[in-house]
């Protein structure tokens, strides 16, 4: 969706508890301090490589309490968390940090790319989003170092570590594969 | 001597080793012994794990912390991922005492609590700060004649609310590090830019995290330097693997050696680019190779 698409809101539909719940995360208080000047968006460099990703668009929509239509937005996985646009707000607004707390109610709804799933599921059974390979194994080799890192993929009891707190928190089910 | 504790991450490790010999190399000459953080696992990566779970990547990060606390060290990072990630949930649970007490409740089903008493440095910061620029000059036996396109990255910098690096807009500090090996750090456009790989962008939309790449690269080779010097593995998998996907994906071929700035300190201090695993990067550029081969005296 760009800023020239025009569709009608209907206040009818929208959620406006949905913004009270982004504002309870510590961080995330002044998302109703945006003054929609698209500072972030203007400097974003995501935004000139995809010029369909606008950030400043994703928080008047939560702004405006539209949930449905923001936790399945087909942008809002573009941000690289380079926090410029962060850096820059005139109005203090936790821009980013509140993209990321809206990225958390969309994968706690089910909303989740089947890739982030895939690496999700990665590091939790491997204790690595980027687990060692036998290529890297040479190379580790090759210039005198063990063939294995002093990590998880050294000690089973500390990858057990990491298993348990994902059962705990419930990351596991969390990100699993939907059939 | 100092010491801390290394923490390697994922990427450093388990795709360019080169990256984590060097730094132990370099540390150990400017009189930092690094100590091995058995058994940490991922950081994990901030902005995907943070975005999906937030508890979970708490968890995760400050067990990461604990292990260091255990040893009574702070904790050194080479990744600008894994400093976001360790710092910022370092400050948080420090800060935050509702949130350090549900953590710490997952924390004590796998033997371990969260006290707060270390800091998490990044190897640029800790360069600046505690050892000094000095210091660092005085290490370099061989000049390294190059012209560098120096890659800040994002996470060393930002968000400045954690961190207290100076300007944002135009910070110096990494610019000074490495001139004091003897190079010239190069102005080029959209210096501060980010690789694109951040955010789980990398992992759900390649195309569109290798534009960004590619417009550095290309900013980059415009300025006419010999390399570009990062301070983060995964800017530098975005930026060496990346151009093997860009000359796939838009054709653009580049040879654009990346360096980390443990390897470019190595080379200064007498390493050659077979030991500091610089020609393992996967853009080969024999020319670059065969050039810095002389930096130690060679021919
Ligand atoms: S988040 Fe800040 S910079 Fe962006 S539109 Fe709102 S007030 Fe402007
Ligand atoms: S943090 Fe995200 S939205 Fe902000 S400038 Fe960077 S890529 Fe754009």
């Amino acid at each position: 969706m760009s800023d020239t698409d025009m569709k009608v809101i209907k206040t009818s539909d929208l959620d406006l508890a949905f913004r009270e719940e982004i504002m309870k995360e510590h961080g995330a208080e002044k998302l109703s301090m945006c003054f929609n000047c698209t500072g972030c968006t203007a400097g974003c460099t995501m935004a000139e490589h995809e010029p369909n990703y606008n950030i400043r668009q994703l928080l008047r929509m939560a702004n405006l309490g539209m949930r449905e239509e923001l936790l399945n937005h087909p942008y809002l996985w573009n941000c690289t968390t380079c926090y410029k646009c962060q850096e820059r707000c005139p109005q203090g607004v936790h821009n980013v940090d509140i993209l990321l707390k809206i990225r958390t109610m969309a994968v706690h709804s089910g909303i989740m790319l089947d890739k982030h799933r895939k690496v999700a599921q990665l590091m939790a059974n491997t204790g690595h989003a980027v687990p060692i390979n036998d290529d890297n194994k040479e190379k580790r080799k090759k210039l005198g170092m063990g063939e294995l890192p002093e990590t998880v993929h050294k000690y089973p009891d500390a990858l057990e570590e990491v298993h348990k707190i994902v059962r705990i928190t419930g990351f596991d089910k969390l990100t699993e594969a939907q059939s | 001597m100092s010491e801390l504790s290394f923490f390697l991450g994922c990427i450093a490790p388990n795709r360019y080793p080169g990256i984590e010999k060097a730094t132990k190399i370099v540390m150990e000459e400017l009189g930092v012994h690094l100590k091995e953080l058995k058994g940490a696992s991922c950081c994990p990566a901030p902005g995907v794990f943070r975005s999906f779970d937030k508890i979970t990547w708490l968890a995760l990060a400050s067990r990461n912390v604990v292990l260091s606390e255990e040893m009574g060290v702070d904790l050194l990072t080479v990744c600008n991922g894994c400093f976001g990630s360790l710092v910022d949930a370092n400050n948080q649970l420090k800060e935050d005492q509702d949130l350090r007490a549900e953590v710490n409740k997952i924390l004590a089903e796998v033997g371990h609590e969260f006290k707060g008493t270390i800091r998490v440095r990044h190897i640029m910061e800790y360069l600046y700060d505690d050892v000094g620029v000095e210091k660092v000059k005085e290490s370099i036996k061989y000049p390294v004649d190059l012209k560098i396109a120096v890659h800040y990255g994002c996470h060393l910098i930002k968000p400045s609310k954690e961190r207290h690096l100076g300007s944002i807009e135009n910070p110096t500090f990494f610019d000074e590090l490495v001139e004091a090996t003897g190079a010239t750090s190069v102005m080029y456009k959209d210096k501060n830019a980010c690789c694109g790989a951040g955010g789980g962008v990398r992992t759900s939309s390649l195309e569109t995290a290798l534009k960004l790449a590619r417009a550095k690269i290309e900013h980059a080779q415009a300025a006419g330097v010999d390399c570009i010097v990062d301070a983060c593995p995964f800017c530098h998998l975005q930026m060496d693997v990346g151009q093997t996907e860009i000359e796939k994906k838009f054709g653009d071929v580049f040879n654009m050696p990346i360096v980390h700035y443990s390897q470019l300190l190595g080379l200064g201090m007498g390493y050659t680019p077979q030991e500091l695993g610089i020609d393992m990067n996967y853009v080969k550029n024999d020319e670059f190779i065969a050039k810095i081969e002389k930096i130690g005296g060679g021919n």
